[in-house]
């Protein structure tokens, strides 16, 4: 009961805290659910993240594995609740009077104010999962030189080329299953 | 005296027509948005179906979607099909919009999760994980660095960039303090200058006034001399 409670804290706040999207909270979820509340390992933590990456839609709906991994089905619903129901309803607030500021000088400033936060804090999402599935000191070098290599590549070719992106994601799940596994 | 709000709709820029959709269409063309949409650009399919396909809105409309989306905390395509689900059925359009997006991956993730539970010590499950993980951290980069192209365009935005990705990123910084500073801060950089929010204001007050004229009433005071100009004239 305890851990639900807890759990519904950490994810409803995480949920308001999301400014320009789910990649931003990716650090404090990743802390509070693997140091503070120590429900997790890193490892495990990237790992559910990366099973997100291999289902559609929003990309942040892992947290329903968290909550299952830490308290069952009951943990997997209230998580998906406590992760959305604050930010959309919001949104829907936020929504009802955002053409009352059109063309306001105001609004302008704080979405141009909120840009580089959201980068700053992206940035630190892309770290926060890049220490354990890019780069992981407790690795084999060998391990960490491929799992760099599909980082690098990925990003290149997602700069440079208009690809789906799930497409790759599934080619370095293939890569890691025949060149990780053996290793 | 009082004249039917109906009447005002002339000098909002609300939607003109809404196209009429009916909730279980609505929440079927969401739910095939939330299944379709693998590698995460779900905004991009959300534009393919409810601009290009569905037409239920226009680009301008999808457009200021996405705009409070991105600047209201929370996933950006759950809060776009929240405001399009809102604009089209009101509140109930709104949660169906936001479950249709939502369900199919949160019921194919649950299944993964369980079958990741199963299998947790199997190597070859973790091998292949390891590879889908390197990819996704590529798929986060790449797209940082393509909004990061976009939106940094002064030294200022560096300012507020490299204290938000050390305090959060390096020093697990928790991010309700990091936010209550940086924004505030952030906010003020770009803050609009005395001739913007002058011109600003008058803008207003010849809306209210033009307000004020289509109501038949005396335009007050305060809506300018420009206003009190205007309905002289008549």
């Amino acid at each position: 009961m305890n851990k639900l409670i807890s759990l519904v804290n950490v994810f409803a706040l995480l949920s308001l805290l999301a400014v320009g999207g789910g990649t931003a909270v990716l650090p404090q979820m990743k802390h509070d659910t693997v140091t503070t509340h120590q429900w997790l390992t890193a490892e495990q933590f990237t790992d559910i993240y990366s099973l997100g990456q291999l289902a559609p839609g929003p990309n942040m709906n892992m947290v329903s594995v968290i909550g299952y991994h830490v308290a069952g089905m009951a943990g997997a619903v209230l998580v998906l609740l406590a992760f959305y129901v604050p930010s959309c309803t919001l949104v829907f607030a936020v929504g009802k009077f955002w053409d009352h500021f059109e063309g306001s000088p105001w609004r302008d400033a704080v979405q141009r104010g909120m840009a580089p936060i959201t980068i700053g804090l992206m940035t630190s999402g892309v770290y926060a999962i890049g220490r354990t599935a890019t780069i992981d000191i407790h690795r084999a070098l060998s391990s960490n030189a491929i799992t760099s290599a599909i980082t690098i590549a990925v990003t290149v070719i997602l700069l440079n080329r208009h690809i789906n992106p799930a497409l790759l994601i599934l080619l370095g799940g293939a890569i890691g299953w025949f060149v990780l596994g053996t290793g | 005296m009082t004249q039917t709000t109906g009447e005002s709709i002339v000098v909002e820029p609300a939607p003109a027509q809404l196209p009429q959709v009916s909730l279980p269409r609505l929440f079927w063309v969401f739910f095939y948005i939330g299944a379709t949409s693998f590698g995460g650009g779900v905004i991009a399919y959300l534009r393919e179906h409810l601009v290009s396909r569905e037409k239920w809105l226009d680009e301008s409309h999808f457009l200021a979607a996405l705009e409070i989306g991105q600047t209201v905390p929370g996933l950006i395509s759950t809060n776009v099909s929240v405001i399009v689900g809102s604009r089209l059925r009101g509140v109930m359009g709104s949660i169906a919009a936001a479950v249709g997006t939502t369900l199919p991956g949160a019921i194919v993730v649950f299944i993964l999760g369980l079958l990741y539970t199963r299998f947790k010590g199997n190597p070859q499950v973790g091998a292949v994980l390891g590879g889908v993980g390197a990819a996704a951290v590529g798929l986060l980069l790449a797209v940082t660095i393509q909004i990061g192209r976009r939106e940094i365009k002064k030294w200022q935005d560096w300012v507020i960039l490299v204290p938000a990705f050390l305090l959060v990123g390096l020093f697990h910084i928790s991010l309700v303090p990091v936010l209550v500073v940086l924004a505030p801060i952030a906010i003020q950089l770009n803050r609009p200058d005395q001739d913007e929010i002058a011109a600003y204001h008058e803008k207003r007050a010849t809306y209210h006034a033009q307000l004020a004229e289509h109501h038949g009433k005396q335009a007050k005071h305060h809506f300018t001399v420009k206003g009190i100009r205007r309905h002289g004239h008549e």
